[in-house]
């Protein structure tokens, strides 16, 4: 690089590993991994099936302080298996959960931040990633009873499958605009749905529907970051110190049932703009502030991609 | 998959645990800690399998001057090439400080 160029304005979250991530959000020299990689908890199952296993099983799991108060901090390496959850990666997340829940009971509130990263369930381990997955599903309902559960999607995997349930009950969800949130991968949509119905090839079609703006604007996320590492851990503390919501997103089930019979599903995936058809309704009864977001959901489809190209 | 192993000569232990890289397409995992035995033991789980020469060749000029601190390796290998694999293991040995006496602060975070 050239020695003169400016530097860069931001420190890329993204680009972190999970570990780095975990370093990078807990407060400075607190970090103490849980089951860490050479205690060598790994999968079982992958090396039966001819695939390498990693260490921690894609998993970093780690207690220490985030703006003074205890917390745990939950990430998954996206980069290893696609980020999908097998039987000792979710276990070592349910069973962090477990004990902060337990940790607020005895009297000492502790809180969590997940770090999503994920296509969800691992093929590989079947039933016993999804039991793994219920789990988790069941601590984060337990613990954000006591203390606030954050999710940070920053992509580039984005939050998929069982594991996109457990970003919904997250207290507070915060994203990138790279970031992406869905139950069926695009790719698992186009072939069960057809190509004229779901084209997994159409990146800005993909992020219009999916991304963390539209997201945002929906109602489904709360907040929407730059890739910016002192972004994400304000963010996160900002929503740490505004504690738990007083109706979590998935007991407004209903608002959002409601919201889904009002839309005309043919006219919103089918004519031009179907992005600002789901975003323009979601936005009304929630109003969810974007901080800076252009207004865009307005547009129509000639300049969809321009608006919602990962960057 | 394949598991192989090798053992060369070392120095005094290394300072520090250390791991590094991801089991992911074209990269590996290292995990590197202490050993006190005087040799370097090097335990590689690769997806490619057949390579065994391409890592004694790799590893013995890495190792074979017994320089190195003695540690123990564990090496989750996702295809790497060559080049990747000596980067990797370079990074454990500089993020485990060289030798146990190293005052060399520890690395932490991403840069």
């Amino acid at each position: 690089m050239n020695a003169d160029a400016p530097r860069p304005q931001r420190d890329s979250f993204i680009e972190l590993s999970a570990r780095q991530r975990v370093a990078a959000l807990l407060d400075e020299g607190t970090p103490r991994e849980l089951l860490d990689p050479f205690e060598r908890f790994k999968s079982p199952w992958l090396p039966l099936q001819g695939i390498v296993a990693q260490a921690d099983d894609g998993v970093v799991a780690a207690k220490g302080l985030l703006g003074g108060r205890a917390a745990v901090a939950l990430a998954i390496d996206g980069a290893y298996q696609g980020g999908s959850m097998g039987e000792v990666g979710g276990a070592k997340i349910a069973g962090a959960l477990e004990l902060a829940a337990r940790d607020n009971r005895r009297g000492v509130p502790t809180a969590a931040v997940l770090l999503l990263e994920t296509g969800g369930v691992r093929l590989q381990e079947a039933n016993l990633g999804l039991a793994a997955i219920a789990e988790i599903h069941a601590a984060i309902a337990d613990l954000r009873r006591y203390q606030p559960v954050v999710g940070v999607i920053a992509g580039p995997v984005g939050c998929y499958g069982g594991m996109g349930i457990a970003a919904g009950l997250c207290s507070h969800l915060i994203m990138t605009r790279e970031a992406r949130l869905g139950l069926n991968g695009p790719a698992v949509i186009e072939q069960e749905a057809g190509i004229d119905e779901f084209d997994a090839g159409d990146k800005p079609f993909i992020w219009a529907l999916t991304g963390g703006a539209q997201r945002c604007r929906a109602g489904l996320a709360d907040s929407l970051v730059a890739d910016d590492v002192a972004q994400v851990r304000a963010r996160v503390l900002a929503c740490l110190a505004e504690g738990v919501p007083p109706r979590h997103r998935s007991d407004r089930h209903g608002d959002f049932l409601a919201r889904l019979s009002d839309m005309d599903l043919a006219a919103a995936f089918h004519s031009p703009g179907e992005a600002a058809v789901l975003g323009e309704k979601a936005t009304r009864p929630v109003g969810v502030a974007v901080p800076g977001e252009r207004a865009a959901n307005s547009r129509g489809t000639a300049e969809r991609g321009k608006e919602t190209t990962n960057e | 998959m394949e598991s192989i192993s090798y053992s060369y000569p070392a120095a005094a232990p290394a300072a520090r645990r250390a791991v590094v890289g991801v089991v992911g397409s074209g990269d590996l995992e290292v995990l590197l800690e202490p050993a006190h035995d005087g040799a370097i033991r090097i335990d590689i789980n690769t997806s490619v399998s057949g390579r065994q020469r391409l890592w004694q060749a790799l590893l013995d000029r890495l190792f074979a001057a017994g320089a190195l601190p003695a540690a123990r390796l564990e090496i989750n290998d996702c295809g790497a090439t060559p080049g990747v694999a000596r980067l990797r293991i370079e990074q454990a040995f500089e993020e485990g400080g060289l030798f146990e006496d190293d005052a060399a602060p520890r690395r932490e975070g991403a840069s």
